[in-house]
């Protein structure tokens, strides 16, 4: 039950934003998103931004079609640690 | 194919060279290579694109119980219906509960039946009902995962803000990674790896998914809703597939972080507590539910207004592999009931009343298999 | 008129009911027949007749580029022209609601005869009824038709065969999407309305231009998967379209992409869909892009041996996956 779609902010009048996909515009609440801007593409599900979407697609597909061709991989990269590992880091950026 | 900064790569290409990659890695295996995905929306994609007809026959794609409508259980529909029966009431619900059966009937024959049922797009449009209607009592139906459960809190912190006092949830909402933990546990349940819920990763992060490298060596890929984008989570499971590894990934980046939307997080867990709770064919699951907060319960109609209702044990329904298909043990099509008894226009399991619904896909797309001479 | 809102009395004959009729219904859409105010209209037809008749309940009553009137007016000249007819004398039947503001219904009653007048057609006879207060949605409206069949036109699902082109007339959806955005608080820009026009003088010029049409459809509710599956299944042929070649306005698809609705479900009230014998295809296309209705004419798809009375649709990468049949009742989905 997660239909969700990518949509612009183009005006925000305190908690509620107006935001447009195609030409044609609807409200969306901003309290589960309160960081969003005009000007942000958003992902809207039942009424409510739920998150600021990162356009990287053409380079992100660039550097998939290179890798499936022999390059080094690039993309996708962000691979979940395990617990472990990611407790490490965190003492580490904590300067423990 | 030629490409460079400034041209993207068309989805067809791409979708044609990720098919290849994915046959060229699993087909030394030798067999088949079976990954479940756990979100309805994902199920629903992979049929309207016609991926399974794409991919290399060693590639099975199993649907796992990522529809909240099918999980849903009869004695929540029979108190829904039982509740808008009430004269006072008002019930608001988003579209696709209106033909789940209950155990006797459906949202929609209580609507025929002068029930005054509202269908709504968003939680915040039962907020406007209830002050529309100040002598009525509104209730919206809460159901759905992590993406939804924040709407419907943040709903009814909005309601309090507000001082409406009529304003009701009748609560269903579900976790997903306490189910994926039941699937595994049950050694019956045969997969290689998973395609994980984009956005219910939106709101969770995709950290919530660690367990299953951690716990169960089973590599998962958050991914999105586009074709190519469950092309390319499938890509990068055959890869981990191939090498035995497991990791989980995140080919969702573009709105899926490690830690997932905190507000939104704050919002769910501020009005909500996870409750063990049952999920059609599955049976109870240990901390799977949501339940409203003691400080909430003002607005918990269940708490305010509790009801009794005698759920009908149903003869046909005792037939009915929901359970087995939501865990994807078996395809819908080795359920007796399938496309003969049970069929959209009628449907017995819930599985085949949701658009998203395992049993409905595989009827209305033929099973995938739609190769009309091409 | 002495009254603002319609009352139980005006539809129970007598003055009130004769008031209503003098002031309001014969003034919008009066003609020489209707005048004659008998029970029954006499008209003047001969050789090979069409009828049909529907009935129209719609909320909102009002929409941008139209209303309950227009849709009953067009709907049941766009039916009759489905099977070959051109539309020449309609009845109109409402059903009002107590407490239906007569402005309103003037407004309707305008929207019939400016529909009518389009159409070159005439309102021969009606009547008119009141529900309490509660009973009904203001106002329901029921017409039916009368139309000469053009000549040599054999307009029948059984003359599909394998190996035709599908042509729709022109953008898809923009009907119910319309509809939808005002149900569900969706802005749409202005240029986006109701399509619902009279398709009778388009249908007029394409079978002046080719016989070679087997079967023509308005998809209205449940659209162009609803449509191509009944002729489908009543052909026993299989249909397979390309949704590369699908004409969807981009505001449509927002709407669509918002709602959780596919286009090929969306109803259309100025839409037909044909099937025609692929040597004829360039004529037939080139005769409806010079007409203003028409001016979107394009090819889908072709009808097939395979796949039997199913409707099959190629994705733009490539694969092909069923078009089921809707079940009916568009809500919006968040799943």
């Amino acid at each position: 039950m997660c239909l969700a779609v990518p949509v612009k902010v183009i005006a925000i009048n305190d908690e509620l934003a107006t935001v447009e996909v195609r030409g044609v515009t609807r409200e969306a609440s901003l309290m589960l998103l309160p960081e969003a801007k005009v000007g942000d593409y958003v992902l809207v599900h039942a009424g409510f931004a739920m998150q600021i979407v990162t356009e990287n697609d053409v380079r992100e597909t660039n550097e998939l079609w290179a890798e499936m061709n022999g390059a080094e991989r690039t993309v996708g990269a962000i691979e979940a640690l395990n617990e472990d590992e990611r407790r490490t880091i965190e003492r580490l950026r904590a300067g423990k | 194919m030629e490409t460079n900064e400034t041209h993207k790569v068309s989805d067809r290409a791409l979708a044609g060279k990720l098919v290849e990659e994915i046959d060229r890695l699993t087909r030394p295996l030798g067999r088949k290579v079976r990954y479940m995905e756990v979100c309805g929306t994902h199920t629903v994609s992979i049929f309207r694109a016609g991926l399974r007809q794409l991919l290399p026959p060693q590639i099975e794609l199993v649907s796992g119980p990522g529809c909240p409508v099918c999980v849903t259980p009869d004695s929540y529909m029979d108190k829904a219906i039982a509740y808008a029966k009430e004269l006072d009431t008002i019930i608001a619900t988003f579209g696709d509960m209106l033909k789940v059966p209950g155990s006797e009937s459906s949202l929609s024959e209580a609507m025929a039946a002068g029930a005054d049922i509202r269908v709504v797009y968003s939680p915040l449009d039962s907020l406007k009902i209830a002050k529309e209607n100040p002598n009525k009592t509104v209730i919206f139906l809460a159901v759905g995962f992590e993406t939804t459960a924040p709407t419907a809190a943040a709903a009814v912190i909005a309601a309090k803000r507000a001082g409406l006092k009529n304003l009701f949830m009748l609560s269903a909402q579900k976790l997903i990674p306490p189910a994926m933990k039941l699937l595994l546990d049950d050694e019956r349940t045969n997969v290689d790896g998973f395609l994980l819920p984009g956005h219910v990763a939106v709101v969770t992060g995709s950290d919530a998914f660690l367990f299953l490298a951690r716990d169960y060596h089973k590599p998962g890929v958050v991914a999105g809703f586009e074709a190519v984008e469950i092309l390319r989570a499938i890509y990068r499971l055959a890869q981990m597939t191939t090498a035995g590894e497991a990791r989980v990934e995140n080919e969702y980046d573009k709105v899926v972080s490690r830690e997932g939307n905190g507000a939104a997080q704050r919002a769910m867990y501020d009005v909500y507590e996870a409750v063990d709770t049952p999920w059609r064919g599955l049976g109870d699951i240990p901390a799977s539910g949501l339940r409203m907060r003691d400080e909430w319960q003002s607005f918990d109609i269940e708490r305010v207004r509790p009801i009794e209702v005698n759920v009908k044990p149903n003869k046909a329904k005792s037939l009915c592999r929901c359970g087995e298909v939501l865990k994807g043990q078996i395809v819908p099509q080795e359920c007796p009931l399938f496309a003969k008894a049970c069929v959209p226009e009628h449907a017995i399991g819930p599985c085949m009343v949701s658009v998203e619904g395992v049993c409905a896909a595989h009827y209305k797309y033929g099973g995938g298999k739609f190769k009309y001479g091409a | 008129m002495a009254h603002d809102v319609i009352e139980m009395a005006h539809g129970a004959g007598g003055r009130m009911g004769g008031e209503l009729m003098r002031e309001v219904i014969f003034p919008a859409i009066g003609n020489d027949i209707l005048a004659e105010m008998h029970d029954g209209a006499h008209v003047n037809v001969s050789g090979n007749i069409a009828m049909t008749t529907d009935s129209y309940v719609v909320k909102p009553i009002f929409f941008r580029g139209g209303s309950i009137g227009r849709l009953a007016v067009c709907g049941t000249v766009n039916d009759l022209a489905m099977t070959g007819a051109m539309a020449r004398y309609l009845t109109l039947a409402l059903i009002l609601e107590e407490g239906f503001p007569i402005d309103e219904l003037r407004r309707v009653l305008a929207d019939v005869r400016k529909a009518a007048d389009e159409a070159d057609v005439k309102i021969v006879t009606g009547d008119t009824k009141v529900v309490g207060r509660g009973a009904g949605d203001g106002i329901y409206i029921n017409t039916a038709g009368v139309g000469d069949i053009v000549d040599g036109a054999d307009i029948a699902p059984k003359n599909i065969r394998a190996g035709m082109d599908i042509i729709v007339s022109g953008y898809l959806g923009d009907h119910a999407a319309t509809i939808m955005a005002a149900r569900h608080g969706i802005s749409l820009p202005e240029s986006i309305k109701t399509d619902a026009a009279p398709l009778k003088s388009l249908v007029a010029s394409m079978l002046a231009t080719s016989k070679n049409i087997a079967v023509m459809r308005d998809p209205t509710r449940g659209g162009v998967a609803a449509v191509l599956n009944e002729l489908a299944g009543q052909a026993g042929v299989g249909m397979l379209i390309d949704e590369d070649k699908l004409p969807v306005r981009e505001e449509v698809r927002g709407v669509c992409d918002l709602l959780g609705f596919d286009p090929l479900n969306l109803a259309n009230e100025g839409k037909l869909i044909a099937i025609v014998k692929r040597e004829d295809t360039e004529k037939i296309l080139a005769a409806m892009r010079n007409h203003p209705l028409g001016e979107h004419a394009t090819v889908i798809g072709t009808t097939t041996k395979e796949g039997a009375g199913e409707v099959g649709l190629r994705t733009p990468l490539g694969s092909i996956r069923m078009v089921e049949m809707p079940m009916g009742g568009l809500v919006p989905r968040i799943c």
